[in-house]
């Protein structure tokens, strides 16, 4: 659907006015976690365990307090007992207990008057540990005899006889699969493997904390959702979460890596153990991928069967991933959910396993476990496709889920945009480039679902007629300019007129973390519906100096005006003149509307990327990319291209070089950026982009997520060009030159 | 921490050597300056080596070879014509060293004496046949590039001893040289393998060569086989013959004793420095033929 058929009538939505952050961004006025400071503040240093897994026998501080300067060392020991549940697992991953779980652990925090002070404090205290053995491959952690993580953690789901390490099971399907594999003409089952990768923002978590030992806090923090971090820090400190107030700081990039806590609540008991200083604790790079959450790492099975023609007749998936040391830290059930999406399926089994691991507890990243998925899903249908020489978006045009079906993971699909999608996908210019020697073009389709969510949204009109909102979903991909443009929208106001502020946690209900590419659907609703009230009421007094029904006042191009003929002859009253004059009217003029979305709609994409690949070294060069994706409706069509290109290249990232590389003996071989390969600029071309508009029903703009689905084709896009320029099928990320190399070599030898 | 400015290297040497504790020179400082942030080295005495004069020049020696002063960065090695004209593999080795704002600090003595295996810069430098002088309390030595590295991280200067100058022989006539490295991603990362040749055409054979290899044993190796396997050999339709070639491939995958590690396999990085010898040997012939980068 060309989308100027459906902005029409719209005076912002579908423009690009500059973004609201852009100039404190550029300048270096925005402020970021590390640059907040407060007076009498002390710096921390984390004392972090060198050793996979190992229970901690002693912590001697006695050397670290004993230095001038020294106000606090914590342990476990400062923190309270008997924590249940997720609870638990997240004071556990704060601060160690009896055993170290992993590679980075943090066992003791120290805050001292000087950051440099703190880190010699650091490696003054003493820790006395017994290394037990460790497991880090999610394949080897189910084997009989793999080391025991922690016996007991698995839930009810698990069944008799399974390693204690398998924490959890999932099984859920519809349809006769015997009968669907009975049905196909050809039947493929293959193995696929992922490893574990880091959201790579630039921005290393950071926190100012100040606690008194009345449990009254505060808290300046680099996050994704303010509630997120007040609920969470206050479970694992037993205090009262209304009692500590969270603000948010401008973020480095997010990615989901930061709707969690790792190291905020250490600020907040040392500030507390200091007498109430403020503590400032920011994470060097070695910690953020030590000891944060990166995603799971996966080990699956995928079976499909395919009729001659294309159709899918039935599929099975089998999923085993790790996230870590905890339950419920791998998004297995999101992968298997996302798995077969795509497709209309008569038969879908899926079956998953959550596995432990001595590895740091895995967070959110950009639509989690659909990633994975894809990569064993679209491989396997592209190799099918291969074999029985038909056309990969042909036969996933084919298979397309629409509207009226019900989904591999149970709802119905309301109004979607896949096929629109893949339409878009195969008219684009980049499917007829003539690719030359040792080049091959791969596609891939994905989804993600996106997410509505608890969600809190204040406006307020101005003395002068501007507007504030204040929204609680930080800003991670343009949100305050998409909310601030269906503001003006909605108001008939200018963009420039309306400020969207991101506000601390004592400002309004709760709200969940900017996750789920939910700020511009979920925020967005509240917004244009708090837009509304402001408009009802200044209608009202409108209406009242007019001296007629609120009723007979109608709203238009940012002015109160009579609703028609009969309500009388009065001049537009403007948003401005209300505002001026609002005091003695009746007060302030606001709106407000909370909610807890629902409505929001899938994102459906499809990726074509054309590769060649040095059949002498196995490197993959991208030589051109395109990502088609279902927007809804694109507020600001600039953030959201920005999305699908950022999208893309995390998972190119994913799919060639990115990897946590762990030794022989546990630890993480790679924690600095020039060995964790994230792509630089000049590995990419620039990425092409179409936004398709299929709007959804359930959001007055027909707004859809954008942030998450970008990352789900790349993998197996990539694989898919990779054995066409090369022949040689990678079914194990990452596929870099090494592996890549390997593979062509094998396939040389027959 | 006492951070030092001496205005001559003996001032330097006299610094270093009544030095007790961890020593560390200083000119670019895009080695020592990480190495410090991160906690790995904090020396008692820093020793910044920019302010002795003629530090940042280039200039012709009297045989018509180059001398490179120790603190000329990587851009500025980049925009001198003559060298650039000289030895191409030389510039461009510098040139891989880390990011546009690296380019503007670092320097090609820090690269060398910084010990890494896989250093850029120094395979060109001795594929060139450079050397460096070398000050320190018992006087003043001149030393081959390939006998400076010892090991990873380690040199074999003396305590007190450092570098004040590099030297690049006269280039003469109907020679070139290139300088090619494996890295997964475009920039910004180690090598996995560096491979330097340098070579000169008498006619139409190889009269005179020079192999060197990074990142594929403990220290960066001069293949003296390597460059026998391609020497004499004759050009058959201006490209060099696929046996010499094959030879010169086997020659440098003889020599290498890599190691498996986060960068790569042992097995990877033997494959790669035969593919990548045989490139760049094909590129310093083109250089050596007039063929201009």
């Amino acid at each position: 659907m060309p989308k100027d058929d459906l902005k029409t009538g719209y005076r912002l939505v579908g423009t690009r006015p500059n973004r609201p952050d852009g100039l404190d961004k550029v300048t270096g006025r925005a402020r970021y976690g590390a640059d907040i400071s407060a007076p009498g503040m002390l710096h921390a240093a984390v004392v972090r365990s060198p050793h996979a897994h190992a229970r901690i026998i002693r912590i001697d501080a006695s050397k670290a307090l004993a230095l001038d300067g020294v106000k606090a060392v914590i342990t476990r020991a400062d923190f309270p007992t008997g924590l249940t549940g997720e609870d638990w697992n997240l004071q556990e991953n704060t601060i160690a207990g009896d055993v170290a779980l992993y590679d980075g652990h943090a066992v003791a925090a120290v805050a001292a008057t000087s950051k440099l002070l703190a880190q010699d404090a650091a490696k003054l205290i003493e820790v006395e540990y017994e290394v037990l053995p460790h497991v880090i491959d999610v394949d080897a952690a189910m084997q009989p005899g793999a080391p025991v993580i922690r016996a007991g953690t698995a839930d009810h789901s698990v069944p008799d006889g399974m390693h204690p390490n398998v924490v959890k099971y999932i099984d859920f399907g519809h349809g006769d699969l015997a009968a669907g594999f009975a049905a196909a003409d050809l039947v493929r089952a293959q193995s696929y493997k992922t490893e574990a990768t880091h959201q790579g923002y630039i921005e290393p978590h950071a926190c100012l904390g100040q606690m008194g030992e009345d449990g009254k806090g505060e808290m300046w923090v680099c996050t994704q959702g303010q509630w997120y971090i007040r609920r969470m820090c206050s479970a694992v400190l037993g205090t009262d979460a209304s009692q500590l107030r969270v603000t948010p700081s401008e973020i480095g990039g997010g990615f989901g890596g930061k709707t969690t806590i790792f190291m905020e609540p250490l600020a907040l008991a040392l500030s507390r153990k200091a007498g109430g200083r403020p503590v400032k604790l920011v994470m060097s790079r070695a910690e953020v991928l030590r000891a944060t959450g990166p995603t799971a790492s996966a080990s699956m099975d995928v079976k499909l069967g395919m009729k001659a023609d294309g159709t899918l007749t039935a599929a099975s998936v089998n999923f085993r991933m790790q996230g870590g040391a905890f339950l419920g830290s791998s998004p297995v059930g999101e992968a298997l959910s996302c798995a077969l999406a795509c497709y209309n399926i008569p038969a879908v089994h899926h079956e998953g396993y959550e596995v432990l691991a001595n590895r740091p507890k895995a967070a959110a990243y950009r639509a989690p476990g659909s990633p994975m998925a894809a990569f064993a899903v679209e491989s396997l249908l592209d190799e099918m496709c291969r074999e029985l020489g038909l056309d990969p978006l042909a036969v996933r045009l084919k298979n397309a889920v629409h509207e009226g079906v019900k989904s591999s993971y149970g709802p119905t699909y309301n109004r979607i945009g896949l096929v629109e999608t893949l339409q878009a996908t195969m008219a684009h210019a980049n499917l007829t480039v003539p690719l030359g020697p040792n080049q091959g073009r791969g596609v891939a389709a994905g989804f993600w679902f996106n997410h509505g969510g608890e969600t809190s949204v204040s406006l307020a009109i101005g003395e002068d007629g501007t507007v504030t909102v204040s929204v609680g979903t930080p800003d991670i991909g343009g949100s305050r300019a998409s909310l601030g443009m269906m503001t003006a929208e909605t108001l008939g106001i200018a963009y420039e007129a309306v400020r969207v502020n991101i506000v601390e946690t004592g400002a309004l209900g709760v709200n969940e973390p900017t996750h789920g590419s939910r700020a511009t659907f979920a925020s967005g609703l509240a917004a244009v519906e708090a837009a509304k009230q402001a408009i009802a009421q200044m209608c009202a007094r409108a209406a009242a100096e007019w001296g007629i029904e609120p009723e007979a006042v109608e709203w238009l191009d940012g002015a109160a005006v009579p609703a028609g003929p009969n309500a009388g002859k009065f001049p537009p009253m403007t948003i401005a003149e209300i505002g001026a004059k609002m005091g003695s009217t009746g007060g302030p003029i606001s709106g407000h509307h909370e909610v807890t979305a629902g409505g929001f709609g899938a994102s459906f994409g499809a990726h074509v990327v054309d590769v060649e690949v040095d059949p002498e070294t196995g490197r993959t060069t991208v030589l051109r990319y395109l990502v088609v994706q279902d927007a809804g409706c694109a507020i600001h069509p600039a953030y959201v291209e920005g999305q699908y290109q950022g999208g893309a290249v995390q998972g190119i990232g994913w799919a060639l070089n990115e990897e946590y590389v762990y030794g022989a003996d546990g630890r993480l071989q790679n924690p600095v950026f020039l060995d964790y390969r994230i792509p630089v600029a000049s590995d990419l071309p620039m990425i092409d982009t179409v936004i398709v508009e299929v709007p959804n029903p359930g959001h007055p703009y027909g707004v859809r997520g954008v942030g998450e689905t970008g990352i789900t084709p790349p993998l197996p896009a990539l694989a898919n060009a990779i054995a066409a320029a090369t022949g040689a099928r990678l079914r194990s990320l990452p596929m870099s030159p090494p592996k890549v190399l390997a593979a062509i070599k094998a396939k040389a030898r027959g | 921490m006492r951070f030092h400015t001496p205005k001559t290297f003996e001032n330097a040497v006299a610094i270093a050597a009544a030095a007790s504790g961890q020593t560390r020179f200083l000119a670019g400082g895009t080695d020592v300056l990480v190495q410090l942030r991160a906690a790995m080295v904090l020396p008692d005495d820093l020793i910044d080596l920019k302010h002795i004069p003629g530090v940042k020049e280039i200039t012709r020696t009297s045989d018509g070879g180059w001398r490179i002063g120790i603190a000329v960065s990587g851009a500025e090695l980049g925009r001198h014509a003559g060298i650039g004209a000289d030895y191409p593999g030389v510039v461009e080795g510098m040139q891989l060293v880390g990011s546009t704002q690296v380019q503007g600090r670092a320097t090609l003595v820090g690269n060398l004496c910084n010990g890494s295996p896989a250093a850029d810069s120094v395979p060109a430098m001795v594929a060139a046949g450079a050397w460096v002088s070398v000050i320190g309390p018992q006087g003043v030595r001149d030393v081959k590039v390939e006998d400076i590295p010892a090991g990873p991280g380690r040199t074999t200067l003396k305590a007190g001893e450092l570098i004040t100058g590099i030297t690049l022989p006269p280039r003469g006539a109907n020679a070139g040289d290139a300088y090619l490295r494996f890295i997964p991603r475009t920039e910004m990362d180690i090598a996995v393998v560096g491979v330097a040749v340098n070579l000169r055409l008498d006619g139409d054979r190889i009269s005179e060569a020079r192999v060197a290899l990074g990142a594929v044993a403990p220290k960066i190796l001069l293949v003296p086989a390597a460059a026998q396997a391609i020497i004499g050999t004759m050009l058959d339709d201006a490209a060099l013959d696929d046996a010499a070639l094959d030879a010169l491939a086997a020659a440098a995958i003889a020599a290498s004793t890599p190691i498996s590690d986060k960068r790569g396999t042992a097995e990877f990085r033997k494959d790669i420095v035969g593919v990548l010898v045989k490139r760049a040997a094909r590129i310093a012939l083109d250089r050596a033929k007039g063929a201009t980068k």
